[in-house]
């Protein structure tokens, strides 16, 4: 048996999101550039699943752009405003805690000459709107902030941030929601968000697909040129079934989101409960209130212990979860969020992070609850053997 | 019955391809970077595809960087490269008129960003002049792009001349190969070449996937920042199926590649035949000897490129103006542009291109049908 609670690295892809794309790879294979039939016929799917999208999230389909992923929707919307509007400016501002694809991004353009602030984050790894707006100069032309922290699952005030932008119109708002859509509620249009990231494959789409979303009207520098497909902003062949799996995956996540996430928050809860109950030497990170949280992610510190070691030996139990971000997962350093949220480097090594996906059961849980009861008293007291 | 003669636009995915990628979309989803069991088995899925499409190029798997596809890998190469060899003072790029758009737009990016680039002109054949090339090159030059087989036209270019010439003045040489892979042999270690780009949609695999070969001691400045994936030369989440569907088609075309093109020569031929003897009025674009056996550019004068494509269509048949990235536009082809052919030639131009399932009766019907419309529609009283 096997207990999956790694669906912030990845989720499984939906029954159903599987069969639109086995269909689709297999019946509609035409270019939808192409002029003849079967191109036409690629073309009015993809014309569907950017209406399906657009839909799941309130705005008009024009603003809907396919990319290969998340990675690829942060760094074009990144670097695509920075190159576009750098005669305005050359300052942005983020924060110490993004993904690394908006972080990396924020340093590369830092080695070519921009100015980055990145902003800190309180205890709960939540970072501040009146900072956001200190940090504000007249070169500013961008602020991203991503809404659901990828490591702890604090949801970030992306709202008041977006709101208090509205006094600065020049400055553009974006924000990677890759673990947010499904889980929470997301209006990019009714708050002032100008340019939004998804990702298929963490809301049981597939992987290979993501889009970003581009208020109307707004001119981005492309990442990719040549072909001049969805409208200029990326060009490339259409990965067709995979942008049809994706709408798929989006309007069953929008609608089972709404049913499955106060039940993941409940499980959490639950799960939290006991583990504090009997477990010794545990910290949670982030936030845990309802509002302040996204229900999917858990992320606890055993100091004294190491990640791997846990991660390894729940594996042992047929309990996958992970140490930090599945992308920098591989770097042995501690995680660079945790230390943004003031944990010591002997508290972050001692992390890991458990993830629900919107196929998680209660049973699921529970397994994961019980494995944690049985493997962390066995792995403190070989520390406590070999630390004496 | 349906004949889809547009393989150069994107070919249907081969079962056995569909076959492979099926476990990796249901039972092995994870995330190659989890470092727990689960993951680690999915970032074996995505090595066996590396030694897949190594093998197909000669290469070594640690040169293969997948990409979401042909685009991307030929975006990364030119800015790539480009940027990276900035830093060493060179800052010309060398291309053809003839490229792909994405060879040619990121050209343009690149002199928005400060590069000289000199597009070569090509001949009526549609094939680069080496003594043009070497005139061009300078100590500044950090990269010459050259496609191995053009997209719309079928010609070869002199690949290896041009890369000889490359090693000799220190230059690197990228090769966008999205048409020849699979139809050509491509031999890293054989040819000189520094950078290959390849697709997998053209090649009867899933879209969404396309790798770029980059030879040792390559500088390469990557164009997406974050994760580490890819020894940190793309970052992003392996798309894993699409990934190993590409393996797999890559497996397949190179076991296959002699087949293949004695079967769409064999199109190819029956084409031409039924076009010879009906006697209508039409040339043959491209090189008479060096071109991609499966792409067939055809022009009927009189009867213009859209009409045609819209009754063949109607009668079932899937043909192409140029490549379908610009087909949309309805521009007059800047491959066919490029070749400086009359204006009745370039007006009327035609691509049919072949590939998995295509017969030669398929291809002769097509040419009948063609034959049809022309007499009906421009070229009365032939």
């Amino acid at each position: 048996m096997m207990v999956y609670l790694d669906n912030s690295a990845t989720t499984r892809p939906d029954p159903e999101v599987i069969r639109v794309l086995s269909d689709v790879m297999e019946n509609i294979y035409g270019n939808p550039s192409s002029l003849h039939g079967l191109g036409g016929k690629a073309e009015r799917l993809v014309k569907q699943a950017r209406e399906a999208v657009a839909k799941t999230l309130g705005v008009s389909p024009k603003g809907i752009v396919f990319t290969s992923g998340g990675t690829e929707s942060n760094n074009a919307a990144i670097k695509g405003a920075a190159f576009q509007y750098q005669n305005r400016g050359r300052h942005l501002i983020t924060t110490e805690v993004e993904h690394a694809s908006v972080y990396e991004v924020c340093r590369q353009l830092q080695e070519l000459g921009w100015k980055v602030t990145f902003l800190p984050v309180d205890v709960q790894g939540r970072v501040r709107p009146e900072d956001v707006e200190k940090a504000l100069t007249s070169e500013t032309v961008l602020v991203s902030v991503m809404h659901v922290n990828n490591e702890v699952g604090t949801v970030q005030p992306v709202q008041a941030i977006g709101s208090l932008l509205q006094a600065y119109p020049k400055v553009l708002f974006h924000v990677d929601a890759v673990q947010s859509f499904g889980k929470i509620p997301l209006r990019p249009k009714e708050w002032g968000i100008d340019l939004l990231s998804l990702s298929g494959h963490k809301f049981h789409g597939p992987k290979g697909v993501g889009c970003l979303y581009i208020r109307e009207g707004l001119q981005l520098m492309p990442l990719l040129v040549g072909g001049g497909q969805e409208e200029g902003y990326r060009s490339g062949t259409q990965n067709v079934p995979g942008i049809a799996a994706f709408a798929k995956a989006a309007l069953l996540a929008a609608e089972k989101g709404k049913q499955h996430a106060p039940r993941l928050y409940q499980w959490k809860m639950e799960m939290l409960q006991k583990l504090q109950s009997k477990l010794s030497g545990m910290m949670v990170n982030g936030d845990l209130s309802r509002e302040g949280c996204a229900p999917h992610i858990l992320s606890l510190a055993f100091p004294g212990l190491k990640s791997e070691v846990i991660v390894h030996a729940l594996e042992e139990e047929g309990v996958f979860v992970s140490s930090k971000s599945a992308c920098s997962s591989k770097g042995e350093k501690p995680s660079r969020v945790l230390k943004a949220m003031g944990l010591s480097d002997e508290e972050a090594v001692g992390a890991i992070r458990i993830s629900m996906g919107l196929d998680t059961t209660q049973s699921d849980v529970e397994a994961c609850t019980d494995a944690l009861l049985r493997v962390i008293p066995q792995l403190q007291q070989v520390m406590k053997v070999h630390g004496s | 019955m349906a004949i889809y003669l547009d393989h150069a636009a994107t070919t249907p995915v081969h079962p056995e391809v569909r076959e492979a990628m099926l476990p990796y979309l249901d039972q092995y989803f994870g995330n190659p970077s989890s470092i727990h069991r689960y993951g680690r088995e999915i970032r074996q899925a995505v090595d066996r595809a590396r030694d897949q499409l190594a093998r197909g190029l000669n290469a070594d798997p640690s040169q293969i960087i997948f990409t979401s596809g042909g685009t991307e890998a030929d975006n990364l190469a030119l800015i790539g490269v480009a940027l990276a060899q900035k830093e060493r003072g060179r800052d010309h790029i060398i291309t053809s008129a003839a490229e792909h758009h994405a060879v040619l737009d990121t050209c343009h990016y690149l002199e928005r960003m400060g590069f000289r680039v000199t597009y070569l002109p090509v001949d009526a054949t549609g094939q680069i002049q080496l003594d043009v090339l070497r005139e061009a090159v300078s100590d500044r030059t950090a990269l010459i792009s050259i496609m191995y087989g053009n997209n719309e036209v079928g010609t070869l270019q002199p690949i290896r001349a041009i890369g000889e010439l490359a090693r000799e003045r220190g230059i690197l040489f990228h090769t966008d190969a999205v048409q020849a892979f699979g139809m050509e042999q491509l031999d890293v270690k054989e040819l000189p070449v520094d950078l290959v780009t390849v697709s997998s949609h053209k090649i009867n695999g899933p879209k969404g996937a396309g790798a770029l070969y980059i030879g040792r001691e390559v500088p390469l400045f990557p164009q997406m920042h974050g994760g580490q994936q890819e020894r940190r030369r793309r970052a992003g989440t392996e798309n894993v199926p699409g990934i190993v569907g590409f393996g797999k088609a890559a497996e397949l075309a190179v076991a296959n590649r002699k087949e293949h093109r004695e079967q769409t020569m064999a199109c190819r031929h029956a084409f031409l035949e039924e076009l010879e003897a009906s006697g209508i009025r039409y040339t043959v674009n491209g090189h008479p000897e060096h071109f991609l056996p499966h792409i067939l550019n055809v022009s009927f004068p009189g009867v213009e490129t859209e009409v045609m494509l819209m009754n063949m269509d109607l009668e079932g048949i899937a043909c192409a103006s140029g490549s379908a990235c610009t087909s949309g536009t309805l521009e007059v082809s800047h491959v066919l542009k490029a070749m400086q052919l009359p204006e009745d030639v370039t007006r009327s131009a035609i691509r049919f291109s072949f590939g998995l399932g295509n017969t030669g009766e398929q291809a002769a019907e097509a040419a009948r049908t063609a034959v049809q419309i022309a007499r009906r529609l421009g070229q009365k009283g032939i």
